[in-house]
């Protein structure tokens, strides 16, 4: 079996898109030549040419905007914003044209626009760099918003958000996008709005998505060296969110801890936690505990082992929910 | 105070009818006696539509209206030189364009009327974006769908029209530049109407706005707007120029805008009534009225049977548009998504039952 960095697999999941597809155009600040700063377009204009793989002006509302005259043109644009801390001047954008589209023009004008941003922590980035914007977009109607956490879940998901008649937000892990993974590339496997289970077991559901799936898993086998084991929920679809397969988790396991990098205050965790607490309130055992980023600025390099969510943090919070 | 004549301003403005009528410039824009005629009665139509609306307002049968008073010229003129293969990017205050383009008055209406957000009449088949209110977001839009015509090797180009305070926006900006490094087939279209709600030009900005487009690298002009066959021939231009692959053009047309911003605005507080009553002196209608008339192509009876087909004309928008109830309100979930998911049926359920 081949061998795929998550870089690899998106490159490959571009290269896919563009060939299936002509209407496909990708865009964004050093998408060309460069092929992107994180090299995920790395050679798709010199396959396709200028004018479906183009670089743009550092003009990120420009960018998104872009993309709905595109789609109202018949396009389906693949946008990137270089960085998550860069993202915000398209916000206005996204949130009050790119979501709503659609629906103010009554189903009449369809938004097929994937934008993808490189997001969260852990790379130990300049300021700006480090950014979890996942709330702002999951709040907003209109969007769908995945985070892959392995590379062939990423050529997946990717695929299937451009495939996809309505706008999709694909946040990237950058600290996952040189870890690698075995297997074939395929659209094939859990569609937009499907969790995935990446472990069973009955003492407590860890739940979790992007960068964070990988320390969930080191803690579960951790803890399954003290008998304590573990299931962990890789969310994937953050929007809409596979409430069923949640309620299921944490029914079977009857304890949680829910874990993402990004601060705690209205983080993904408190919308997980009141779903669990709606679906799943009869079988809890133990308050559910949430492992998060702090709620303060993402730090500098120095520092981003104090705010992200450590194995060392991860483990002792299913240590305490078990022993509630 | 905005009390400018276009033509008194120090930046070149191209005009072709003096405000009494007079032609001051090469009148003979392409247009058959027909058109000529055409432009003036369908100044007319907006302008008889743009006070019922108003009456509507004041009645209770729309809710909030913009309204374009003084700027039919500005409108009329622009949408009258698009083809049926562009797109026009309206803001919130073009109806009279939207007339031009054939949008559906009722529907659009619907806007105002509070039964639906955007675009409730068909963007696509109407050439007609939907309404835009954040202020110069459209641009954007605009120079994204004139880059998709462009690769598909379309002749056709788009139209953003936008207003002096929206080129304050970062927006304009972006969209001004995206569309000369693209080569995108876009004109961009100020109605420049004096005021930005309660802002005059002088605290919005200190070059003129059509003198930006140098910095850009692409043409841009002043165009007297309340001259509406200056306004044709100044898009018409652009838009061969953005059709033929030369690019982008931006226009700066000057107008006023003869009422409030909007039925919420009291515009008493910031301008004085001196102010509106020499502009009406420019009226837009009147002077190209007396321009057919001199010119021997449209006489009184004309302009008579324009305000009465108007009469009758708004007679059947207003009894269509008062039987309007709200839509189905299922209609509040349905559009959202193409398939929607589960999180949001379940939601749809808990508000309508199984409707």
């Amino acid at each position: 079996m081949p061998e795929v960095t998550m870089v690899a697999a998106l490159n490959t999941a571009l290269r896919d898109a563009l060939a299936e597809d002509d209407r496909v155009l990708v865009f964004g600040e050093d998408v060309g030549e460069l092929g992107g700063v994180f090299r995920v377009t790395e050679g798709l204009q010199s396959e396709f040419g200028r004018e479906r793989v183009f670089n743009t002006p550092i003009a990120e509302a420009g960018i998104a905007g872009m993309c709905v005259g595109l789609a109202m043109a018949g396009w389906r644009p693949v946008a990137e914003m270089q960085f998550d801390g860069f993202s915000y001047p398209a916000l206005d954008q996204i949130v009050s044209h790119v979501a709503k589209y659609r629906e103010r023009t009554r189903g009449r004008v369809p938004m097929p626009v994937t934008i993808r941003i490189p997001s969260f922590g852990g790379i130990k980035g300049k300021e700006h760099h480090g950014e979890s914007p996942e709330t702002y977009y999951v709040h907003t109607a209109g969007l769908k918003v995945v985070v892959p956490s392995t590379s062939l879940d990423a050529y997946r998901l990717l695929r299937l958000a451009i495939a996809d008649p309505d706008p999709v937000i694909v946040l990237e892990p950058k600290s996952r996008y040189w870890s690698k993974e075995d297997g074939d590339l395929t659209r094939e496997g859990p569609g937009i709005g499907a969790a995935r289970v990446l472990r069973e077991g009955s003492a407590c559901a860890i739940v979790t998505y992007g960068a964070m799936v990988a320390p969930c898993l080191e803690a579960a086998a951790a803890l399954s060296a003290e008998g304590v084991e573990c299931s962990v929920l890789d969310l994937r679809s953050l929007s809409p969110l596979d409430v069923e397969t949640l309620a299921a988790v944490v029914r079977s396991t009857g304890r949680a801890v829910v874990v993402h990098e990004a601060p705690l205050t209205l983080g993904m965790g408190a919308e997980v936690v009141a779903r669990i607490v709606q679906e799943a309130f009869d079988h809890l055992e133990a308050p559910v505990r949430r492992v998060t980023g702090w709620d303060v600025p993402y730090p500098p390099a120095s520092l981003e082992r104090t705010y992200l969510p450590s194995l060392e943090r991860i483990t002792a919070a299913v240590r305490e929910v078990v022993a509630y | 105070m905005s009390t400018r004549d276009p033509a008194d301003d120090g930046f070149p403005t191209l005009r072709l009818v003096a405000p009494d009528g007079a032609p001051v410039g090469d009148t003979e824009v392409g247009l058959s006696t027909e058109e000529l005629r055409s432009l003036l009665r369908l100044m007319i139509l907006s302008r008889r539509l743009d006070r019922e609306c108003m009456a509507l307002q004041r009645q209770g049968e729309l809710t909030v209206y913009p309204p374009f008073e003084g700027q039919e010229a500005a409108q009329v003129g622009s949408a009258f030189a698009l083809g049926p293969g562009d797109m026009a990017f309206p803001s919130f205050r073009e109806l009279a364009a939207a007339v031009v383009r054939g949008v559906d008055v009722v529907e659009y209406l619907q806007y105002h009327r509070g039964t639906w957000h955007g675009g409730p009449y068909d963007p696509i088949a109407s050439g007609f974006a939907p309404i835009c209110v954040p202020v110069a977001t459209q641009i954007v839009h605009a120079v994204g769908w004139a880059l998709g015509a462009k690769l598909d090797g379309k002749a056709a180009c788009s139209l953003a029209y936008f207003g002096d305070g929206s080129a304050s926006e970062g927006d304009f900006h972006e969209g001004a530049n995206l569309a000369a490094v693209l080569g995108a087939p876009a004109v961009l279209f100020c109605q420049n109407n004096g005021w930005a709600i309660s802002v005059p030009p002088q605290e919005q900005y200190v070059a003129p706005i059509a003198a930006r487009a140098a910095g850009y690298g692409f043409p841009g002009l002043r165009v007297d707007g309340n001259d509406v066959l200056a306004v044709y021939r100044a898009t018409k231009d652009a838009a061969e120029r953005a059709r033929a692959g030369h690019g982008p053009t931006l226009i700066e047309a000057m107008t006023y805008r003869i009422g409030p911003h909007s039925t919420a605005d009291d515009a008493t507080r910031y301008r004085t009534d001196d102010e509106v009553e020499r502009w009406r002196a420019f009226d837009p209608i009147e002077r190209f009225r007396r321009y057919l008339a001199d010119a021997g192509i449209a006489d009184d009876a004309f302009v008579e049977a324009c305000w009465a087909e108007a009469e009758t004309w708004v007679g059947g928008i207003r009894a269509e548009l008062v039987a309007l109830g709200p839509p189905p309100a299922a209609e509040v979930f349905d559009h959202v998504f193409t398939d929607p998911p589960a999180t949001l049926t379940r939601q749809r359920q808990e508000a309508l039952g199984d409707a």
